[in-house]
């Protein structure tokens, strides 16, 4: 056993050391192929081709790849901008020629030529406005009219004669990937056998031998002793190359398109396309899931709800996160993951969004209907029923992955009272902040205007996106998880967890009972609360447990060595017990 | 303001500290040796485990003494001073007192055993226990266990987790068997053996060998055998730690002798816990009990006596529990080693032979007595309800699926259990009350 254990982890590093490896390993030529099925537009696959020296050569890094892309992008845009941009002499004409009142028909003096055409067209577009305005001083005309032109560099000329940043971030990726060479992209389908699923059979080769270390029972032996586990260095890797892979996959793509490239074989067999970032990053998150899965089964053998629960986030993730809106591509649907919930799926109400559903007739009305009804039914309904575990620690995604990657480190949780105050200020602001940000996305979609209260809902949007959605979810919620725990996320940030927390503790039949008397303080529920709840302190008073954060994994009562935490659905009403110890006939009293 | 001092930071001394605070405004200051905050000594097998860290294991968070104006002090009591109402300090100056609690514990048992004081020999209670047999026992090849008991087998196990071979000396015919009737103490044996500990019955320590250094190299048995070994834990149970309070002018026999109030012979001190000694013992009870529950319901008691409100000490019916290795056991009311006058049992034991009850009743009135249960967790509210009501077995029974208090999905036993009754004891058929659930139908 031992020895399969340990082939089974020197398979597992050797796929990760290839994994690793391909990222430092791509060769690079962009070809004019490349080039014109990528820009599409001639007259910018020109403008490319006169900054780009490296046509057709091969370039053996993909730092340095994408930065002579940078390059050509930085100088097209430079290039087009002191052509067709406003330069400062002119606006000094342009002020002089207009005292105390500005007269649009002075921008003539751009010129009729090409460029002074562009110019005067561009110009009025911006500033029509300006004409017949009165201004109080010459410096006001100035910081008007060069208000206009900085807006035109910003929103007209890099967009339509040069390339704008949502572009150059698409385009490096898409170019990086197609121009990749070498040994992946020749043959994706073997490294796709000598990363990833050497990484599964080692994984599971050490996994699954664990089901002989001894009769079923609690296996928490060594953790506080484990490099990995108790944020000893192995923990502090772990998370570092989470906390990088996270910000590569959301900001940088572009540098793993080996990494993407290897899965293009899975993706052509799925949809029948290649495979995109996301793709990659539901492939390897389904796989985590399950592999890690197996582990937490064979963990938690003696626990019937542990191994039920398991499987379910098993079977939701591949079937309903993976899966199907991969299948309904391939059938020419809109992608669509039917147990996702807003506001943890924050832009289901953006407008590309519900315009996709709309345009897809009644199985897109559908979804439509679907996702709202779960959003005001299914959540309050289950929730009163059940508790909020039904989603969080059963079908949920990122809990899924928290219930099982993040397992090994569900003790790491802050159990403190300060940890609970920052918990509820945050989790309830991000809440708030989504529906702000959706509430701006829907004002914008319903009256076309995107300005409300002087902010504009676009960039509300993308800077949740970017902050909540991709930096918090993601890079802290899952990079963080061997240095602060599995639920980082579904503790402090999760906005959809707020709702269902909310009616958790008002209105619900779910608690946590505790036995009697039973308790011993041990520790070891607050312990292994992945959501730094500190079970003791109601247990050793006999109080029952009722916590609007409580996922109901069901950990605690699984590690209590006196039997004493049960999770139950019952009488709502009887839920908020007086604490009472039995025992002592003695005394009456509260503890 | 009166100045209540408390002698030990363990269950009984900080429980009665925290109600003295509920119910008044005295001044409180808590003394222990031990350590600076209250810990759990329960789970002191789980911080050598890896299960826990120290800090884990302290039921409150260090700002909570401070806002619940409870001074702590680390210092040792040398003499209690009754007449001028001081306790003489090993560090400090002695501090007066108007009310005093002596909460001072237990210590392990030595009998005397030739070699018991050698380098590598430990009990297992206090803190600096812990420290001393991580220490001692880092790369060792054997460790023996002398004393089973409760104790004993959370070392075994302790040991065993660390892949350290065990061998466990037990005077008893089975493991734990003047305690647990016979099938549940070859029950737990069994278990224990499972787990690869070399469990030794009917053995007892005769002596520890030194080596050159002084550092314990082996045991011999009682039977003459040699077992070699680096690490010796004795766990032949514990004694209330009552040096300091021997010749204070406070009556002591085993632990510290206490009314029905928990008050010592000296008015205004008081003594709980593991070191009191019950002068007559509460109905049903046991002069001494030294668990974590009666330390806490002796400390509820006498804050309220000592708040003005005088309390006698009346603990309910009896309960207990504990983890041998994977079988988890509680117990409610009493279920005696072996069967008292006039009473009868029902004892059923699953095929895995991990899981069991045993049921105690009266043979003549069928009144319930007690029940033991391995692997199966039963609520301590219904049982104490039914030991209150005075519910005969058949009730116990029938009701058994109300009782149960395993997590959802997890297989049920009441159906097998009843029948196994009814078909023991043909006549009164027990028809088990409430219906399977959804799960329970899916599940099993
Ligand atoms: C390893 C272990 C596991 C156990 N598991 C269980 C269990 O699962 N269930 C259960 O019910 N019970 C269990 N027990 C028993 C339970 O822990 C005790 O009954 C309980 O802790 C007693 O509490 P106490 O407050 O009376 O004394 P203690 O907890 O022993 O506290 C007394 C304190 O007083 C200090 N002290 C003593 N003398 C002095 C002095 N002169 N000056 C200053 N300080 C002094 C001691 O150092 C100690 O810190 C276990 C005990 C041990 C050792
Ligand atoms: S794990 Fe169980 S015995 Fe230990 S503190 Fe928690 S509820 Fe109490």
């Amino acid at each position: 056993m031992k020895i399969i254990k340990s082939i089974g982890l020197l398979l597992f590093i050797a796929g990760f050391s290839i994994f690793i490896s391909t990222f430092f390993s791509a060769n690079y030529k962009l070809s004019e192929d490349v080039l014109s099925a990528q820009l599409g537009d001639a007259a910018k696959i020109e403008s490319f081709k006169e900054h780009a020296d490296f046509i057709g050569e091969s370039i053996t890094s993909n730092f340095a790849f994408v930065a002579k892309l940078d390059e050509v992008f930085r100088s097209v845009n430079q290039e087009k901008l002191s052509q067709f941009g406003i330069s400062e002499p002119e606006i000094d004409k342009l002020v002089n020629s207009n005292q105390g009142k500005f007269d649009i028909s002075t921008i003539s003096l751009f010129g009729d030529d090409e460029t002074g055409q562009y110019k005067q067209k561009t110009f009025k577009d911006y500033g029509g406005w300006l004409d017949g305005r009165e201004f109080g001083s010459q410096e006001e005309i100035r910081s008007q009219i060069s208000n206009v032109v900085e807006n035109i560099k910003k929103y007209q000329i890099v967009n339509e004669k040069g390339f704008d940043k949502y572009k150059i971030k698409d385009l490096k990726y898409s170019i990086t990937k197609a121009s990749s060479m070498g040994k992946v992209s020749d043959s994706p389908g073997l490294f796709l056998l000598l990363t990833y699923v050497l990484c599964i059979v080692g994984a599971l080769m050490y996994i699954l031998p664990k089901i002989e270390d001894g009769p079923p029972g609690i296996k928490n032996n060594g953790i506080f002793h484990s490099a990995m586990k108790n944020v000893g260095w192995l923990g502090i890797l772990t998370g570092s190359f989470l906390i990088v892979f996270y910000i590569v996959l959301y900001f940088y793509p572009e540098y793993m398109t080996n990494w993407i490239i290897m899965v293009d074989p899975v993706s052509q067999f799925l949809k029948g396309s290649d495979a995109g970032r996301f793709f990659l990053y539901g492939f390897i998150y389904t796989l985590c899931i399950l592999v890690m899965g197996v582990r937490m089964i064979i963990k938690y053998r003696h626990s019937k709800y542990q191994i039920v629960r398991t499987f379910s986030v098993m079977f939701f993730q591949t079937a309903f996160a993976f899966l199907i809106p991969e299948i309904l591509l391939r059938l020419n649907q809109p992608y669509f993951d039917f147990k996702n919930i807003w506001p943890l799926d924050y832009d289901f109400f953006f407008d590309n969004e519900l315009n996709t559903l709309m345009a897809n007739g009644s199985i897109g009305v559908f979804m439509l209907g679907w996702g709202i009804a779960l959003i005001i039914i299914g959540v309050p309904v289950f929730v009163y029923f059940f508790g909020k575990r039904w989603y969080c620690s059963w079908v949920c995604g990122c809990g899924g992955l928290a219930e099982t990657l993040g397992d090994p480190y569900r003790q790491l949780s802050d159990k403190s009272l300060k940890a609970w105050k920052v918990e509820r200020w945050m989790i309830h602001a991000v809440l708030a902040f989504a529906i702000v940000m959706t509430g701006g996305v829907l004002y914008t979609y319903w009256t076309g205007s995107s300005e409300l209260f002087g902010v504009s809902s676009y960039d509300v949007r993308s800077v949740y996106g970017a902050w909540i959605g991709a930096g918090f979810a993601g890079v802290v919620g899952t990079g963080f998880y061997p240095l602060m725990g599995n639920r980082v996320w579904c503790r402090y940030g999760c906005p959809l967890a707020a709702y269902l927390g909310i009616v958790q503790r008002f209105k619900s039949r779910f608690r946590i009972t505790t036995n009697g008397g039973q308790c011993i303080s041990c520790g070891n529920c607050s312990t292994y609360c992945e959501m730094g709840i500190d079970v003791r302190w109601y247990a050793q008073r006999g109080q029952n447990i009722v916590r609007s954060s409580c996922v109901g994994c069901g950990v605690c009562s699984s590690v209590c060595p006196r039997g004493v935490l049960n999770l139950e659905n019952a009488d709502s009403d009887s839920r908020f017990s007086e604490p009472l110890l039995i025992g002592n006939d003695g005394v009456k009293i509260s503890s | 303001m009166k100045h209540v001092v408390i002698i030990g930071n363990g269950i009984a001394g900080v429980t009665a500290a925290r109600h003295i605070r509920k119910l008044s405004d005295y001044d409180i200051t808590i003394i222990s040796a031990e350590s600076d905050y209250f810990w759990s000594r329960t789970a002191l097998m789980y911080v050598y485990m890896g299960h826990m860290k120290l800090k884990h294991t302290q039921p409150y968070e260090n700002w909570f003494w401070e806002k619940n104006r409870i001074n702590l002090l680390n210092d040792y009591v040398k003499t209690i001073d009754h007449a001028s109402k001081k306790v003489v300090l090993d560090k400090s100056e002695a501090m007066s007192y108007d009310v005093l609690i002596i909460a001072t514990g237990a210590k392990p048992n030595k009998f005397g055993w030739p070699g018991q004081d050698l380098e590598g020999v430990s009990g297992m209670v206090s803190q600096q226990d812990l420290a001393y047999i991580e220490k001692y026992t880092k790369n060792i090849n054997r460790g023996v266990i002398v004393g089973g008991g409760l104790i004993g087998v959370e070392l075994a196990e302790m040991l065993a987790s660390r892949n350290i071979p065990v061998s466990f000396l037990v005077r008893e015919e089975e493991f734990w068997d003047n305690v647990l009737p016979q099938q549940e103490a070859s029950m737990i044996s069994r278990h224990i053996r499972e787990h690869h500990i070399d469990l030794r019955l009917r053995t007892e320590l005769k002596e520890i060998l030194a080596d050159e250094n002084g550092r314990v190299k082996a045991v011999i048995t009682g039977d003459g055998k040699e077992i070699p070994c680096q690490f010796v834990g004795l766990t032949a149970g514990v004694s209330p730690n009552i040096e300091m309070v021997k010749n204070s002018g406070i009556e002591t026999k085993r632990g510290v002798l206490v009314d029905e109030f928990m008050e010592t012979n000296i008015p205004g001190i008081y003594a709980i816990g593991d070191c009191a000694e019950r002068r007559t013992p509460a109905p049903g009870r046991a002069p001494v009990e030294q668990v974590w529950y009666t330390g806490r319901m002796m400390g509820e008691t006498v804050a309220k006596t000592i708040c003005g409100e005088k309390t006698e000490y009346l603990p309910g019916h009896w309960f207990n529990s504990a983890k041998f290795f994977d079988i988890e056991y509680q117990t409610y009311g009493r279920v005696w080693n072996k069967l008292k006058e006039n009473e009868a049992e029902f004892y059923w034991e699953h095929a895995s032979g991990k899981i069991a009850m045993h049921f105690v009743y009266d043979q003549t009135s069928k009144k319930f007595l007690g029940v033991n249960t391995f692997g199966i967790r039963l609520r301590h509210e219904v049982f104490d309800r039914w030991l209150k009501q005075e519910a005969d077995i058949f009730t116990v029974l029938s009701g058994l699926r109300e009782a149960n208090f395993d997590p959802e999905f997890f297989k049920r036993y009441e159906e097998e259990i009843v029948n196994a009754f009814n078909a023991a004891h043909p006549g009164k058929e027990v028809v088990l009350k409430g219906k399977k659930s959804i799960i329970e139908k899916i599940f099993g």
